[in-house]
């Protein structure tokens, strides 16, 4: 189905710096229509992103844009979200940078269950900075700090941010565009902490080292290693080992962070005014 | 109505100016000895339409006050010692993203956990230079519970007025002596906010200099969907990496501070008109230098103070005219040589400049001031 990107996309940033065939430019396509399904306007949205190369794009996205600090993203994007909970808040970060270095806001975020949707495009490796291991490169895998395998066990983004307390929590692939834009649709509106993990290829920097070196081939890696959430379900864990689970994943109903903070509020007022 | 005297410890005082200056957003951490001021924003925000949080560290905290101040709320962050350490990178993000906040530092003997509970003076280099790269700041010393007020209240204004962080430098002792004050009104104050741009959002630059060397600032959500990054950016607020374009903008940045210093500096005087020897102090030791002064010119010692409000940027101008005359100069800090490094800058070596340092975790006595004007005093 054919939309208008031209409304999202600020055309006169183009060409994008990502290499030809980075899985990002198919993450952001998805993010740009699942914004156009829902209708929301530019100026009531605000993407707040990173450092890495998943972190900029937020320089070609038409809206209130705030490129931060390696990891540290969701801290900004807190504050944009209480100052104005009536605004959509939306972060990009790669795997390193929000799992990594900014792994501490990332669950502190998922706890609060503050409105904020975090795309996480897992690429399984730092991109930007050449190729070292992040914490979801798989153990055994080669990179440019793991020249004789990975041997940093590494975090399934889905269980972590289930346990930290996130309310929407998806994964999908950028094998399938369709299933991605409704997977990240229903994440942003989702009234709560939006988790929706983007299982990516940085043929550069990881299939290089990892004898995929070719966009399609990677693409094709990850088709292939997909299993529909439905179809896990009647598979036993050995058989899901090394797989890609995709679907929403888990949903919860938990008071929202900036709903919890005005009742608060009307509570403080309320006791201040019988005081006098 | 003027408002009721009540006794407030100077952490306190600093929240009240704050939601009185329009404060709409703090957030922070728990540390001694600066936690009172995020207690007191805990109490006070929910009341004044304003929001708190307690973020999980002090870098989160200070994400996310830029984050609230983009989208319009005037924010603080309050901090001591290991705390203002870990603020520093998005200190450096406010300096180049030109984002108004102020961080209020409670300095407490370091470095690492330090002395927790007591006083040093040893942040005034960090509060210049702990950010990497070259940037300008504003510093405030307040050492008096009205000052508290007022300066909090000066730190909004200054961080509004040229797009800013604003650091608010106190030591343990200011932060926690209590003392009756009597709050003024908003309506008794000057409140300064970020000027806003007068063109349709087209024609917006969230860094064009057309307009003077603070350029107008947007809020998010007013229809400008501006771009703000911590890479080095031109006027239009995305990243560039022309030689000419980093360099100018980095020079601009310092010129709206240097360029503007007259209206940012400010310092109080305390019997120097007809001084022989000179005495640079602030905070506590400020205060420790006005009551030896007063006990040495009973004794005859023409003797007397310059206590800066604004540290940084430093006031070389007022310096050297108030003090170049002076036969030699004392300055007394809580650290082992930091302001008097400047003060020797501005002075130059013909002024004898003697410090007083020791970083026991207490403030210097006035009677240890006294003692060295009088040494001084007989080989004048
Ligand atoms: C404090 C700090 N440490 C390190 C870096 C260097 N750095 C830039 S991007 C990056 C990693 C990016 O990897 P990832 O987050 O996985 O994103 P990708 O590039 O793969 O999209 C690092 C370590 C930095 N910018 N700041
Ligand atoms: S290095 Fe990897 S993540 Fe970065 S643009 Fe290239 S393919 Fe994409």
């Amino acid at each position: 189905m054919s939309f208008d990107y031209g409304k999202y996309i600020r055309m006169e940033k183009m060409p994008f710096l990502w290499c030809p065939g980075c899985g990002i430019g198919i993450v952001a396509k998805a993010l740009y229509k699942a914004f156009a399904d829902l209708g929301w306007e530019n100026n009531d949205i605000a993407m707040v992103s990173g450092i890495g190369c998943t972190s900029r794009v937020t320089g070609y996205t038409n809206c209130n844009t705030l490129h931060t600090t390696h990891g540290r993203a969701l801290t900004f994007a807190t504050g944009i979200k209480i100052a104005r909970p009536d605004k959509h808040v939306v972060v990009m970060a790669g795997d390193g940078d929000i799992l990594a270095i900014g792994g501490n806001h990332f669950i502190h975020s998922c706890r609060r269950n503050i409105d904020i949707t975090v795309i996480l495009n897992n690429n399984h490796i730092y991109g930007m900075t050449g190729g070292q291991y992040s914490p979801t490169t798989p153990q055994g895998a080669y990179a440019a700090t793991a020249p004789y395998g990975n041997v940093d066990p590494c975090f399934d983004v889905v269980e972590l941010s289930k346990a930290a307390g996130a309310t929407y929590v998806a994964r999908g692939t950028v094998a399938n565009a369709v299933l991605l834009e409704k997977l990240i649709r229903n994440g942003l509106a989702h009234r709560g902490f939006s988790v929706i993990e983007v299982i990516s290829n940085c043929h550069t920097q990881f299939g290089r080292r990892n004898r995929q070196p070719e966009a399609m081939q990677m693409i094709n890696e990850i088709k292939e290693r997909t299993v529909p959430l439905a179809r896990a379900e009647k598979m036993q864990p050995e058989e899901l080992y090394g797989k890609f689970v995709v679907g929403e994943l888990y949903r919860a109903n938990r008071p929202e962070y900036t709903e919890e903070y005005e009742r608060m509020r009307k509570k403080a007022l309320a006791k201040h005014q019988t005081k006098g | 109505m003027p408002q009721p005297i009540k006794f407030y410890q100077g952490n306190e005082i600093i929240a009240h100016a704050a939601v009185t200056a329009g404060c709409k957003f703090f957030a922070g951490y728990p540390i001694t000895p600066s936690s009172e001021i995020a207690a007191e924003m805990a109490h006070l925000l929910p009341l004044y339409g304003g929001s708190f949080i307690q973020m999980e560290d002090e870098i989160a905290a200070m994400g996310a006050v830029i984050g609230a101040s983009l989208a319009g709320a005037k924010s603080m962050t309050a901090t001591s010692g290991p705390g203002f350490s870990l603020k520093q990178e998005h200190i450096g993000f406010a300096c180049i993203a030109e984002v108004p906040v102020v961080v209020v530092n409670v300095m407490r003997g370091g470095p690492s956990t330090g002395l927790p509970t007591q006083l040093s003076q040893a942040d005034i280099m960090q509060a210049r230079w702990g950010t990497h790269g070259d940037h300008p700041i504003i510093a405030l010393t307040p050492a008096f519970p009205e000052e508290l007020f007022m300066e909090t209240v000066r730190a909004f204004n200054l961080s509004e007025q040229f797009r800013t962080p604003v650091i608010i430098l106190i030591d343990e002792v200011i932060a926690h002596l209590s003392s009756g004050i009597a709050f003024p009104t908003r309506e008794e104050l000057t409140i300064i906010e970020r000027t806003k741009p007068s063109v349709p959002p087209d024609q917006y630059f969230p860094y064009d200099t057309s307009f003077g060397l603070v350029p107008p600032m947007a809020n998010y959500f007013e229809g400008y969907n501006f771009h703000v990054t911590g890479l080095s950016h031109d006027r239009t607020g995305f990243p560039t990496t022309n030689p000419d374009l980093v360099h100018n903008d980095q020079v601009r940045q310092h010129e709206k501070i240097y360029k503007n210093i007259h209206q940012i500096e400010k310092w109080e005087e305390f019997y120097l008109d007809d001084a022989e020897i000179g005495i640079f102090a602030y905070g506590t030791s400020g205060r420790s230098a006005m009551d030896a002064i007063v006990r040495a010119r009973k004794e005859g010692i023409k003797v007397g103070l310059f206590r800066p409000l604004t540290i940084w940027p430093f006031p070389d101008d007022p310096i050297r005219e108030k003090l170049s005359k002076m036969k030699c100069i004392i300055v007394p800090e809580i650290n082992l040589g930091q302001a008097i490094l400047e003060v020797q800058r501005v002075l130059g070596p013909d002024i004898p400049i003697k410090g007083i340092h020791r970083v026991a975790g207490v403030p210097i006595h006035p009677r240890e001031i006294l003692a060295l004007l009088k040494e001084i005093n007989n080989e004048l």
